[in-house]
C-alpha cells in the first residue's frame, strides 16, 4: 500500500506544483506579451495587426494555428476570426502560420490532470488555469484532445474584432469621423453616406497605428456565420483533387525516398545488403537510418521496389513480442504495487459486495492503429543554414525542437510549413517520420526529398493505442445497481508519448481511466482503479484516446449491471446521472430510438454513454439478428458541447465519431508476433464500409456551461452500445474486441 | 509509352509493371489520384479508363489501353461535374484524401447506372474506403447527383 500512498501524494504535487508555478514564477513570463511572430516575415505594405490576420493590398490571410486533420480546424478558425472581422471566410486565404509560441494550447493540459469536466471546484478551476499558464509557458503549440474550439472561440473571435476596430481607427485618422459613424461589412468600413473604404486599403495605414485593444465581442444573437450552416472552406478543393496533402508536394529537383525499418519494433538493423537495390532503375541511393535503411529513388513505386529488395539483417524486438504475452503482462498489473490511480471512490465498495450475490466480468480491449488514409509522408530540405518542412502536423514546435536536436541547428532556422493531413486521428502527434526524413536529409542536402512510406510501414510502424483489460464487480439491490468496482489495467500513452516529445510524464496517467473515473453517476459504492503495466511496445494517443477503449468497459458493465438488476438500462442511468447536461443527453437519446418500445423480432436496441473531453454523449444502436450476422440499423446520437458553432460539421463529426467507433469494434485490432504487428494493410484491418453503414441520426443539445469540441467525443459510446445491442438481441454478451471475434457482421 | 490524360496525349518513358498510379502522381505530377494502400482495397487512386473506374494502383501502366481521367479532368473548381457539385453541397468530405477517389467511382457507376437503387449505390461505393467516416454523406450525395444528372 505504500506505493499507493505515495501516488496519491504525487498526484497531489503535480497539481500544486503547477500552480505554485504559475503564481510565483510563471505569472511574470505569462502576463508578458507574446511577439507577433508574423511581423518578422512582413512584406511593404502589409500589415499584421494581430498574430491572426495580415492585410495587404492583395487580400485577408487568417492564421489558422491548430491542424486540420479532418476535422475542420482551419475552416472553424477562420470563421471564427471572420465572425468578428466582417469578411466571408471564402474570400480570405487561410494560412497555418508559422511554428510559434503565441499559437499556444492553453486547454489541452488540463486533459491530463484528475479534473472532471464536470467539476467547477476551486481545484478544477485552478487546475484549469494552471493548464493555460503551463500551455503558455512552455510554448505548446499543438493540435490535440478535441480542444481546437474551447481553447480559440474567444482568442480567435478577439484577433478579429482588434483587427477590426483597428481598421475603424485607421479609417477615423483617414476620414476625421468619429467611431460611431462608421460600421463594418464583408470587408469594408462603410461611411455615413454609404461609401465604403476597402481594408485591403487601410492595411497601411492600420500598420502604423497600435492595435485596438479595447474590443467586445459580440452578443451571439448577431452572429452572421456561426451557430448557422455554413460551408467549410475546404469543400472545393478536396471535391476537384486539388487540396495539396504532404504527400503531393512537389519541387524543383525533388527526389523521392521511402524508408524500411525493422518490423520487430526497435530491434534495430545490424546489417543490410542492398546491391541489387543500388542497379534498380531510378535508384539513386541506399543509406542507413536508425533503425532500418531508406531507398532514394526518382518515382515513388521504384523507391518502394527498391526498398523491398534491400537485404536487412534485424535484431530482435527488446519488447514482449507475442499478443498472448502481451495480454498476460496487463492481466499481471491488477496488483497492488502496479496501482496508478484511484480517482473516483465513493460509498463503501468492499462492505457493499460483502454478502451480496457478486457479479463478475472480465474485458478485454486490442491495440489498435491509427491508419489514416495518407500514409506517413513529408517534404524536408536540408541546407546549411537552415531545414525546411513540409508535412501535416500537430506538433509543428516539437518538430522544430527535435529538429534542432538531430541536426545541430538553432530551431529558429528550423521552418515547420503544415499542410493539410490525409487524416491523422493521433497519428500526426509523432514526428518518427520525420526524424527518418530528416536523417535522409543529413546525408543528402541541397536537395528537396519527399518521404513516403509504403502503406505496410505505415502499419506496422504505427504507436498503436494500448490494449487493455479490466476486471469488474458489482452488485444490485432493490432493482437498484448498488456497487461498481472497475479495475483498469493497460500500459500508459503518457510515459510513452512524453518521452518521445522530451516531456516527462509525473505522476498517475489519467487517460488509463479516462471515460472511466470521471462518469456523472451516483452509484452509491462506486470505485474505479487504474493499473499501470510496464511499458511495451510504444504506444500514443489515438482518438478519443483513454476513453476510446474505457468506454467499452465501464459501459458494458454499466449494462451487466442494469439487466442484473432487471432495471433499464435508461431508466437506471438518468436515476443515477446527477448531471444535468448528461440527463438531458441521455432523455434525448430515449426519445430520439423511441427507447423502451418493441424493437420487434430479432432486433435489439443497446444504450451507452460517456462523458469524455467534456462532452455528454449517448448513443442508442439498433442492430438485426440475421442468418448471416449482425446488421447494424440504426444509430441515434445526442450530444452537448455547450454552443454548437457549425451545425453541418457537428453532425458530420459524429457520424464519422460513430463509424470510427463501431468499424474498430466490429472487426479491428493490431496482434504482434516476435515483436512486429501481424496487420499490414487495410484487407485484415478494414473497419466500416459503407454498405454496412447505419443511418445515424445526430442531435446537439446545448445545456453545458462551456463551450467544447467535437471531434472526438462521439468515438467511446459507440463500441458499448454495439456489444449492448447484440446482447439485447442475441442474449450473448460480449466482452472482447473486437467484435468479430466471436460473431459475425452482414 | 503513350498515355492519353485527360484529353491531353503525353508519352512516358517507364517499366510496363510501373502502376498507373505512379505514371500519374510521379511522372506527370498529376496528384488528384492518391496513394492509399497499394492494393486496391481503400479506392483513393481511382481513375477512369474510358469512362470505367479503374483502381491504378494495380493497373500496369502497360495495359492501360484507353482515355485515362482524373478527378482533375471530371471536373474543376471553375467548371465543376454534377457529382463534384452534390459532393460540395451536401458537404462530404472531412480530410478529403479518399474523396477523389470516391467521386471517380461515383462518377462512373453513375454513367452506367443513372437511376440507382440505394443497394446498388451500397455496392457500388462499398470498395472506396473512407477512414473519416463520411459514408452517410457520401450516400446522400450519389443520390442527389444522380437526381442532378437526370435532369441535365
Amino acid at each position: 500500500m505504500g506505493r499507493v500512498k505515495t501516488i496519491a501524494r504525487r498526484s497531489f504535487l503535480i497539481g500544486s506544483a503547477a500552480i505554485a508555478g504559475g503564481v510565483a514564477f510563471g505569472t511574470y513570463l505569462y502576463k508578458r506579451e507574446g511577439t507577433n511572430p508574423l511581423l518578422a516575415d512582413l512584406e511593404p505594405g502589409q500589415a499584421a495587426i494581430t498574430p491572426y490576420v495580415i492585410i495587404d493590398a492583395n487580400g485577408v490571410t487568417l492564421i489558422t494555428p491548430r491542424a486540420d486533420v479532418g476535422q475542420g480546424a482551419w475552416s472553424m478558425q477562420a470563421y471564427l476570426i471572420a465572425e468578428e472581422l466582417d469578411i466571408d471566410p471564402a474570400t480570405a486565404t487561410l494560412s497555418p502560420g508559422p511554428a510559434s509560441a503565441i499559437y499556444y494550447n492553453g486547454v489541452v493540459g488540463a486533459e491530463a490532470m484528475p479534473i472532471a469536466a464536470t467539476s467547477d471546484s476551486l481545484l478544477a478551476r485552478t487546475g484549469r488555469g494552471a493548464a493555460d499558464v503551463m500551455g503558455k509557458l512552455m510554448g505548446l503549440h499543438i493540435t490535440g484532445g478535441s480542444t481546437t474550439v474551447p481553447d480559440m472561440y474567444d482568442r480567435l473571435r478577439m484577433a478579429g474584432a482588434v483587427a477590426r476596430e483597428t481598421l475603424i481607427k485607421a479609417a477615423m485618422n483617414q476620414t476625421g469621423l468619429p467611431r460611431d459613424q462608421l460600421s463594418t461589412e464583408n470587408g469594408c468600413i462603410v461611411l455615413p453616406d454609404g461609401l465604403k473604404l476597402e481594408y485591403i486599403d487601410l492595411a497601411a495605414a492600420a500598420a502604423e497605428i497600435e492595435p485596438v485593444q479595447d474590443v467586445t465581442l459580440r452578443d451571439p444573437a448577431e452572429w452572421r456565420y456561426l451557430g448557422k450552416p455554413f460551408k467549410r472552406t475546404d469543400m472545393v478543393a478536396k471535391s476537384t483533387g486539388t487540396q495539396k496533402y504532404g504527400i503531393d508536394m512537389q519541387m524543383e529537383g525533388m527526389v523521392i525516398a521511402t524508408t524500411r525499418t525493422n518490423p520487430a519494433i526497435g530491434g534495430g538493423l545490424i546489417g543490410f545488403d542492398a546491391e541489387t537495390a543500388r542497379t534498380m532503375r531510378g535508384v539513386q541511393a541506399v543509406l542507413p537510418i536508425t533503425g532500418g535503411i531508406a531507398v532514394v529513388a526518382d518515382n515513388t513505386w521504384r523507391a518502394f521496389q527498391a526498398a523491398q529488395a534491400v537485404e536487412c539483417d534485424w535484431g530482435p524486438s527488446p519488447y514482449i513480442g507475442n499478443s498472448a504475452d502481451q495480454f498476460a503482462a496487463v492481466a499481471a498489473s491488477f496488483e497492488d504495487d502496479m496501482q496508478d490511480s484511484r480517482f473516483k471512490d465513493e460509498g463503501d465498495v468492499a462492505a457493499a459486495l460483502e454478502g451480496a450475490e457478486i457479479i463478475r466480468a472480465e474485458y478485454r480491449i486490442p491495440y489498435l492503429a491509427h491508419a489514416p488514409l495518407e500514409p506517413m509522408s513529408v517534404v524536408v530540405r536540408l541546407t546549411d543554414a537552415r531545414l525546411d518542412i513540409w508535412t501535416g502536423t500537430q506538433i509543428p514546435r516539437f518538430v522544430q525542437a527535435n529538429m534542432a536536436k538531430l541536426t545541430g541547428l538553432d530551431a529558429d532556422n528550423i521552418h515547420v510549413h503544415v499542410l493539410m493531413s490525409g487524416g491523422s486521428f493521433g497519428r500526426r502527434l509523432e514526428d518518427d517520420y520525420i526524424h527518418q526524413a530528416v536523417e535522409i536529409a543529413m546525408q543528402l542536402p541541397d536537395t528537396p526529398i519527399k518521404m513516403v512510406w509504403q502503406r505496410e510501414e505505415d502499419f506496422t510502424h504505427d504507436f498503436p493505442r494500448p490494449l487493455a483489460m479490466a476486471r469488474a464487480k458489482g452488485s444490485t439491490r432493490d432493482g437498484k445497481v448498488d456497487a461498481f468496482d472497475l479495475s483498469i489495467a493497460a500500459p500508459s500513452v503518457a510515459e510513452s508519448s512524453l518521452a518521445r516529445l522530451g516531456q516527462p510524464a509525473i505522476g498517475p496517467d489519467v487517460a488509463i481511466v479516462a471515460g472511466a473515473w470521471d462518469q456523472p453517476f451516483n452509484i452509491p459504492n462506486y470505485r474505479v482503479t487504474g493499473y499501470r503495466t510496464p511499458a511495451m511496445v510504444p504506444i500514443s494517443s489515438w482518438r478519443s484516446v483513454g476513453a476510446s477503449g474505457n468506454g467499452f468497459l465501464h459501459e458494458s458493465f454499466v449494462d451487466e449491471l442494469c439487466h442484473a438488476a432487471g432495471a433499464d438500462p435508461l431508466a437506471e442511468r438518468l436515476r443515477l446521472c446527477w448531471h444535468d447536461p448528461s440527463r438531458k443527453v441521455l432523455e434525448a437519446v430515449g426519445e430520439m430510438s423511441d427507447w423502451g418500445s418493441d424493437p420487434g423480432p430479432n432486433r435489439g436496441r443497446g444504450l451507452a454513454f460517456t462523458l469524455a473531453f467534456g462532452v455528454p454523449v449517448a448513443e442508442v444502436v439498433e442492430v438485426t439478428s440475421t442468418d448471416a450476422g449482425i446488421r447494424i440499423d440504426k444509430v441515434f446520437v445526442a450530444a452537448d458541447v455547450g454552443r454548437v458553432l457549425d451545425p453541418v460539421n457537428f453532425e458530420a463529426q459524429l457520424q464519422g465519431a460513430v463509424i470510427f467507433g463501431l468499424g474498430h469494434a466490429m472487426n479491428c485490432e493490431i496482434t504482434y508476433q516476435n515483436g512486429a504487428a501481424q496487420q499490414e494493410n487495410f484487407h485484415v484491418y478494414e473497419g466500416m464500409r459503407l454498405y454496412q453503414t447505419p443511418e445515424i441520426i445526430v442531435r446537439g443539445l446545448e445545456n453545458g456551461d462551456r463551450i467544447k469540441g467535437i471531434g472526438e467525443p462521439g468515438v467511446p459510446p459507440a463500441a458499448p452500445a454495439l456489444a449492448n445491442a447484440i446482447f439485447a438481441a442475441t442474449g450473448q454478451r460480449i466482452r472482447e474486441l473486437p467484435l468479430s471475434k466471436q460473431i459475425d457482421f452482414v | 509509352m503513350k498515355l492519353t490524360v485527360n484529353g491531353t496525349s503525353h508519352v512516358v518513358d517507364v517499366e510496363e509493371d510501373m502502376p498507373l498510379l505512379w505514371v500519374l502522381r510521379d511522372e506527370l505530377g498529376i496528384t488528384g489520384p492518391k496513394y492509399g494502400c497499394g492494393i486496391a482495397q481503400c479506392g483513393a487512386c481511382t481513375v477512369h479508363v474510358d469512362g470505367i473506374a479503374v483502381r491504378s494502383c494495380q493497373l500496369a501502366a502497360g495495359d492501360v489501353s484507353g482515355d485515362i481521367t482524373t478527378i482533375e479532368g471530371l471536373g474543376t473548381p471553375a467548371v465543376l461535374h454534377a457529382v463534384q457539385e452534390a459532393w460540395i453541397d451536401l458537404q462530404v468530405a472531412q480530410c478529403g484524401y479518399c474523396q477523389a477517389g470516391q467521386i471517380m467511382q461515383a462518377a462512373s457507376f453513375l454513367d452506367l447506372n443513372p437511376t440507382p437503387t440505394d443497394d446498388q449505390i451500397d455496392a457500388a461505393m462499398s470498395g472506396n474506403l473512407c477512414r473519416c467516416g463520411s459514408y452517410p454523406r457520401i450516400r446522400a450525395a450519389v443520390k442527389s447527383a444522380a437526381t442532378k444528372l437526370k435532369g441535365v
